[in-house]
């Protein structure tokens, strides 16, 4: 019961101080709807970077079996635990002015990551997109090879197999990740600010501006906050076949 | 290897998995349906993968056609997709999120078809097996026997050289299992390539292959025309499957006697050595006293162990020299009060009794 009220009643605090009558501007400020537009479309790019760098990694994972694969799983699963503002240090030292790769970048063709909206997209990259590779990884894994088999022996090749048959078959648990992927990286606070700073249009995300906003407009970071748990129970209830019936639904 | 031209398939291999050794040479004409016999573990699915190129082959060499599709000593491997190989799997293996129609237009799209090409094949093999009906459902949406269609046209729409059927009527239930055993039976013998199905059912045997080979433990134990595997079972396993006694034995003339204790006396057809002899459980005669004055040859006592009741009848297991199972009527069970401890005689008619030498079981017919 404790449990319950201490998970709870933090959530209906929130409701409750909404203040209702004047959501509609402390929303509509400028501010807070670049921030929104900023959040959602890094969430979104940085969500189709994963999918595009992690399915091939969450396969091989699964699929393969190569030296050094237990380390590397160990490192995939590190973001998931590893303090986000860690993650954001880590970045900054590697991909910033004075780190290794950031240097060459700036020599190279005068590009500096810090601080841009690219390094919110690497930020959220890096602490979101284990989500995804583990949810693929596990499906990949419990997918019935019997499936690809079968394929094989009716003339298709790797790449075939993969894009006209696993990937289909692990369709939903590929959609969950995503879908997890996204609501973390929507999330994320610690690294970005710390990689990427909070400079409004640029690089404040809704978490970062709401955490600015209950300095100097409690009403603002109250609403802001709402849009986030809104998004929030979005993402709870398309994914509610998978989690909350407390089993698979395979 | 010597220079033996084959137009079907050729396989002379061996496939260790762990402690498990597949060993067999065997050649399937084009055309010809070899039904593949065994208990589980015997390796009857390993054959067919090894074939499918799903499990590497350890040793030996496939061909087919002519043409090498695994060889250790040369390191020739076609991959499975390289392969025109039809597979029926026991699971058929239906992509659930493709209907009938895509299912079984795949292997026609993935062997180089366009679209639409691999389309009208798929709608034609669907219109031979009458499926035109189902082709926009998914596998979900089929019966068992619909099911089983479906993976068989999907199997033949690829135009394969070599057709593999895993137990493919195993899923079904008796009533369809009966329709669908004849149909296959068509659709194989219009397959003009080699063919190889794995079952575990003599019936289904007998009425789909022309050659049963039976392996057990990964070697070829027995092989030959289905009925006479069926009349002359080479191992226990077998006799087990067609229902008979079998014994091992050596014959001088016009007796046997036999491994375990025990004889028979039989029709003297100047056979001696090692011989198997069966007997089915319906030939042999039980009575409570010793029949003194009667026809048959074979006469000895035993020990009811065992009453099983089948559909018509009651099978009994008796303990003696040989031991046997009988097959008896459940008025005579009453009639005679048998129960488990009785002592009753046996008796069989020399002339009920199959007698064949047994290296005879492990010769191929020949082609």
């Amino acid at each position: 019961m404790v449990a319950v009220a201490f998970l709870v009643l933090p959530l209906i605090g929130l409701i409750i101080r909404a203040p209702w009558g004047r959501i509609g501007s402390a929303i509509s400020g400028s501010a807070a709807l670049q921030a929104l537009e900023l959040s959602l479309w890094t969430a979104s790019l940085s969500t189709a970077v994963a999918l595009l760098i992690g399915v091939p990694l969450a396969w091989l994972l699964a699929r393969t079996v190569f030296p050094g694969q237990r380390l590397l799983r160990a490192l995939v699963t590190l973001p998931l635990v590893l303090p986000p503002v860690v993650g954001g240090v880590a970045l900054l030292l590697v991909f910033g002015r004075a780190g290794f790769i950031g240097r060459l970048l700036n020599e190279w063709f005068g590009l500096t990551i810090p601080f841009t909206p690219i390094a919110v997209v690497m930020a959220e990259t890096f602490v979101a997109m284990p989500f995804l590779i583990v949810t693929v990884e596990g499906a990949l894994r419990s997918a019935n090879l019997g499936y690809e088999e079968a394929a094989a022996t009716m003339g298709a090749s790797k790449m075939t197999v993969f894009s006209r048959v696993t990937v289909p078959m692990i369709a939903p648990s590929l959609g969950a990740g995503a879908v997890l992927c996204w609501a973390r990286a929507l999330g994320e606070f610690g690294a970005t600010i710390t990689f990427a700073g909070s400079f409004p249009g640029q690089t404040e995300t809704m978490p970062i501006a709401v955490y600015y906003a209950l300095e100097n407009d409690p009403d603002a970071a109250i609403a802001l906050s709402l849009i986030l748990l809104l998004v929030s129970v979005a993402v709870l209830v398309s994914l509610r076949d998978r989690w909350l019936r407390g089993g698979s639904t395979q | 290897m010597t220079d033996e031209r084959s137009d079907g398939l050729a396989v002379d291999a061996q496939v260790r998995r762990g402690a498990f050794l597949l060993d067999l040479a065997l050649s399937v004409a084009p055309g010809e349906v070899i039904g593949v016999l065994g208990p589980n573990g015997s390796g009857k699915s390993t054959l067919l993968k090894a074939l499918a190129g799903l499990i590497p082959i350890t040793a030996g060499q496939i061909r087919l056609r002519g043409e090498i599709l695994d060889d250790v000593q040369t390191g020739a491997f076609a991959e499975p997709a390289a392969r025109p190989v039809g597979f029926v799997f026991q699971d058929y293996r239906l992509f659930p999120h493709l209907s009938v129609l895509e299912n079984v237009g795949f292997a026609p799209r993935a062997r180089g078809l366009g679209k639409r090409e691999a389309r009208a094949a798929a709608a034609e093999w669907i219109g031979r097996l009458g499926l035109t009906a189902l082709a926009e459902r998914r596998p979900a949406a089929l019966s068992g026997g619909q099911a089983q269609r479906v993976a068989l046209a999907r199997a033949l729409a690829g135009e394969p050289g070599l057709l593999l059927l895993d137990e493919p009527l195993s899923a079904l239930d008796a009533g369809t299992r009966l329709d669908v055993q004849a149909e296959l039976r068509t659709h194989l013998t219009d397959f003009s390539g080699p063919c190889l199905l794995v079952t575990h059912d003599p019936l289904e045997a007998l009425v789909l292959a022309d050659r049963l080979i039976v392996l057990e433990e990964g070697r070829i134990v027995q092989q030959g025309e289905p009925i006479r595997v069926a009349r002359q079972p080479a191992t226990d396993y077998v006799a087990k499957l067609v229902g008979l006694n079998l014994y091992e034995g050596r014959a001088d003339g016009p007796t046997v006697k036999l491994a375990h204790g025990g004889g028979f006396v039989i029709p003297d057809n100047d056979q001696h050595g090692d011989v198997l002899v069966s007997v089915r459980p319906s030939s042999l005669v039980v009575s409570r006293q010793s029949p003194q004055a009667s026809s048959p040859r074979n006469i000895w006592p035993a020990q009811v162990v065992g009453l099983t009741l089948l559909a018509d009848r009651v099978r009994l297991d008796l303990d003696g020299e040989p031991s046997a199972l009988v097959d008896v009527t459940p008025a005579a069970v009453a009639e005679l009060s048998i129960e488990p401890g009785s002592q009753v005689w046996l008796s069989v008619k020399a002339t009920d009794i199959e007698v064949y030498p047994r290296d005879a079981t492990i010769r191929p017919a020949a082609p």
